[in-house]
């Protein structure tokens, strides 16, 4: 058990700053996604920690020992990767059994561990069975068995669900994160899927062009985000993005666009009169977060017309064109609308978030 | 525009069956999605359409035409491939103009078509780029402008979205339905992903091993699954399943499983008693709850999975693992213990037998 901490880290390819002077400290006995696009810098990152890279500059801590000197066998951390490293002529119990034999551990000690660490996985009954002729499920827990089955002080997990088809991979998702609450163990999960990081991690690092954006709980990440890439990046169906400017009349602020006047509250209000250094402005408004109902049913509700409906399951997606510009609205599959009809759309003002259209800052 | 028609119709290559004795009738200016895994067969029925593959036996009409032996270039149908197949020499209004050329129009009127359709396709702004230096998406539109310039009776198109990435697949489905509905034409396109289909769709043709499994309107295969396998197929998270029998008390048909008894649903046909069932529910119609409710089980927070606007609860009632979606608002930890139970009305039960839904 223990925790890990990043200092400064910088890491550069040729020309490219793959990370960019990151600083992070994840905390004993916790689940951490490194979330973002390609590119991000999410696994370089990883691979530093684990001693695949070397830094260029910077300081890693496992359980409070500097380890940047260290070889990966020497630091203490398994890593589990995409694609599933296995012996493919060995049984899953020879495969359990390998990374403990490396170790030189007595047999009875080897055995009961194989045991153990097949009972969590739920693949004791598949300890005789050639690693060749299991499903990408099997196969994909074998994998994490043998990483675990060393019971080394931190996990870290490369994309490891993104080769398996969507059902499985929502099984998969339940079961490590059960597997994770069981070993109490720190875990480091890097992944391009938004819904992988929210479900499962106790804090999402949110990573774009080698730097951490936000790093907080999935929560915070989701109701308040920073700014407008995490803001983008997380929930589906993605967050409207409007591009508005605040209106002065009569000493109330309000924010305008296409036949919105969105009032605001005294607080907000005051607080983007002193603090503003720009009017151009981005409202962000999940899908979500915006009523939507045939009639008219707050004072400042604007009419739109409905360009597309879409049923996801038990709810629908509508876009909904106010002014040339295009809302996504979720709501209940009851309610009835059809292509072309007139709807009445209002944003919920607690759930919006104003953000600096220029650097993308949040500034309430 | 026409109707698209399938007559007992039968393909088997090499042993396998990729049609067999299949019927349906497509409807002028539908959208039909063909919902099936990879090696179903359905990109089979799109090629025997568009007259890449002929049928073994059966009839397959174009409108009131029985196209059996006319060629490809004869059934007027319009093919966009997953692949997109542009001429990455030619600029996109010359990728355009191509299928035209070979009919009698002037070039006034192929330049007014064309433009008239790149407006549509909000792709005017590239007319003059070639095909390499457009996203995946404009890229999509302007094979999509390919196949619709000719106006074809029918526009077949396999997977036509899997090709980009997640983001853009989003938008490109609220696209096509849009753009198929302002062209007015037939449209057919497979796909693997019940999300697109659902969402896509008019109707959906749900088709496994050459036969049609069940074809419907979305919300019917969604909410009246015919099968297991549709069942198991559309909506996620995945609807929950649970084996068990059907016993009568006091007038009423119950669920019986190891873990609980559930009362079923008065309304409907009723399943016979001691029969091997399989009860479904969807997690949406798995209600939790803090407090003890009449007719709920307890249960277990086996783990508790935050989606954003709602929760994902996955539950344990004894040993019988299931999913729940509930608000945010309720608060839930691994070990949690809660109540829950069913909405009766959203209760389905299959034959486990022919895997067939009984209710």
């Amino acid at each position: 058990m223990a925790d890990v901490v990043l200092e400064h880290l910088r890491k550069k390819f040729g020309d490219l700053e793959a990370v960019k002077d990151l600083t992070l400290k994840v905390e004993d006995g916790r689940f951490v996604c490194f979330l973002g696009p390609s590119g991000c810098g999410k696994t370089t990152t990883l691979r530093m920690i684990v001693g695949l890279e070397k830094q260029d500059r910077g300081d890693i801590y496992v359980g409070g020992k500097l380890v940047n000197d260290l070889n990966p066998s020497e630091r203490d951390i398994a890593m589990v990767f995409q694609f599933y490293a296995m012996y493919p002529g060995a049984t899953v119990r020879e495969n359990l059994a390998f990374p403990l034999e490396q170790q030189k551990l007595p047999n009875e000690e080897i055995r009961r561990r194989v045991k153990e660490t097949a009972e969590v996985l739920r693949i004791d009954g598949l300890l005789d069975k050639v690693a060749t002729k299991l499903t990408s499920g099997e196969k994909q827990r074998v994998a994490i068995g043998r990483a675990i089955i060393r019971r080394p002080q931190v996990y870290l997990m490369d994309e490891p669900l993104s080769n398996l088809d969507a059902g499985l991979r929502a099984v998969m998702r339940v079961e490590l994160k059960r597997l994770q609450h069981e070993l109490k163990q720190t875990m480091i999960y890097v992944t391009h899927d938004q819904l992988e990081g929210m479900t499962m991690a106790d804090k999402i690092a949110v990573m774009n062009e080698g730097s951490v954006l936000q790093y907080d709980t999935p929560e915070t990440i989701y109701r308040r985000p920073t700014n407008l890439f995490v803001a983008g990046f997380v929930g589906t169906p993605t967050m409207n993005m409007i591009d508005c400017s605040l209106v002065r009349s009569d000493g109330d602020l309000s924010l305008d666009f296409a036949g919105f006047k969105i009032g605001l509250p005294p607080n907000v209000a005051k607080y983007l009169a002193e603090n503003l250094s720009t009017s151009e402005l981005t409202l962000g408004i999940r899908p979500q977060d915006i009523g939507i109902s045939e009639v008219k049913t707050m004072y400042d509700s604007v009419e739109a017309s409905v360009d597309v409906r879409e049923l996801v399951g038990d709810r629908i997606i509508v876009d909904a064109r106010v002014d040339g510009i295009t809302l996504q609205v979720e709501s209940d599959r009851r309610l009835s609308v059809e292509v072309g009809q007139k709807v009445w759309l209002s944003i919920d003002k607690e759930r919006m978030h104003i953000f600096e259209t220029k650097g993308g800052t949040l500034i309430v | 525009m026409a109707e698209v028609r399938f007559e007992n119709v039968t393909k088997i290559v090499g042993g396998k069956k990729f049609a067999d004795n299949v019927s349906f009738d497509i409807r002028d200016r539908e959208f039909v999605s063909i919902l099936g895994e990879p090696g179903s067969g359905k990109s089979m029925v799109l090629r025997m359409i568009a007259g890449l593959e002929r049928p073994d036996s059966g009839n397959i009409y174009i409108g009131d035409r029985n196209v059996n032996d006319l060629r490809p270039a004869e059934r007027n149908v319009a093919m966009v491939f997953q692949s997109f197949a542009l001429y990455p020499h030619k600029t996109v209004y010359e990728n355009l103009t191509f299928p035209l050329f070979k009919r009698a129009m002037s070039k006034e009127e192929i330049d007014k078509r064309v433009r008239s359709i790149a407006e549509m396709l909000r792709i005017s702004h590239v007319l003059e780029k070639r095909p390499a230096l457009l996203s995946g998406g404009e890229r999509q539109r302007v094979a999509i402008g390919r196949a619709i310039v000719r106006n074809s009776d029918a526009l077949l198109m396999d997977e036509p979205l899997s090709n980009l990435d997640a983001k853009l697949r989003l938008h490109m489905r609220a696209e096509l339905r849009k753009i198929q509905k302002e062209i007015g034409q037939t449209a057919i396109f497979t796909t693997a992903d019940e999300v697109e289909a659902l969402s896509i769709a008019d109707r959906i043709c749900v088709y496994r091993e050459g036969s049609i499994v069940q074809f419907d309107a979305p919300e019917a295969i969604y909410d009246r699954p015919n099968s297991l396998y549709v069942a198991q197929m559309v909506g996620r998270p995945q609807m929950n399943f649970v084996d068990g029998t059907i016993r009568f008390k006091d007038g009423r048909s119950q669920f019986v499983s190891s873990n609980f008894t559930t009362d079923l649903s008065t309304s409907g046909p009723t399943p016979p008693a001691d029969k091997e069932v399989v009860l479904g529910i969807r997690p949406s119609d798995t209600r939790v709850s803090t407090r003890e409710v009449n007719g709920g089980f307890q249960c277990e927070v086996y783990v508790a999975e935050f989606v954003g606007s709602e929760a994902i609860l996955d539950i344990k009632i004894g040993d019988q693992l299931l999913r729940a979606r509930v608000p945010v608002s309720v608060k839930a930890e691994i070990g949690d213990k809660l109540w829950v139970k069913f909405d009766e009305s959203r209760i389905h039960i299959f034959d486990k037998g022919t895997a067939s839904a009984i209710q």
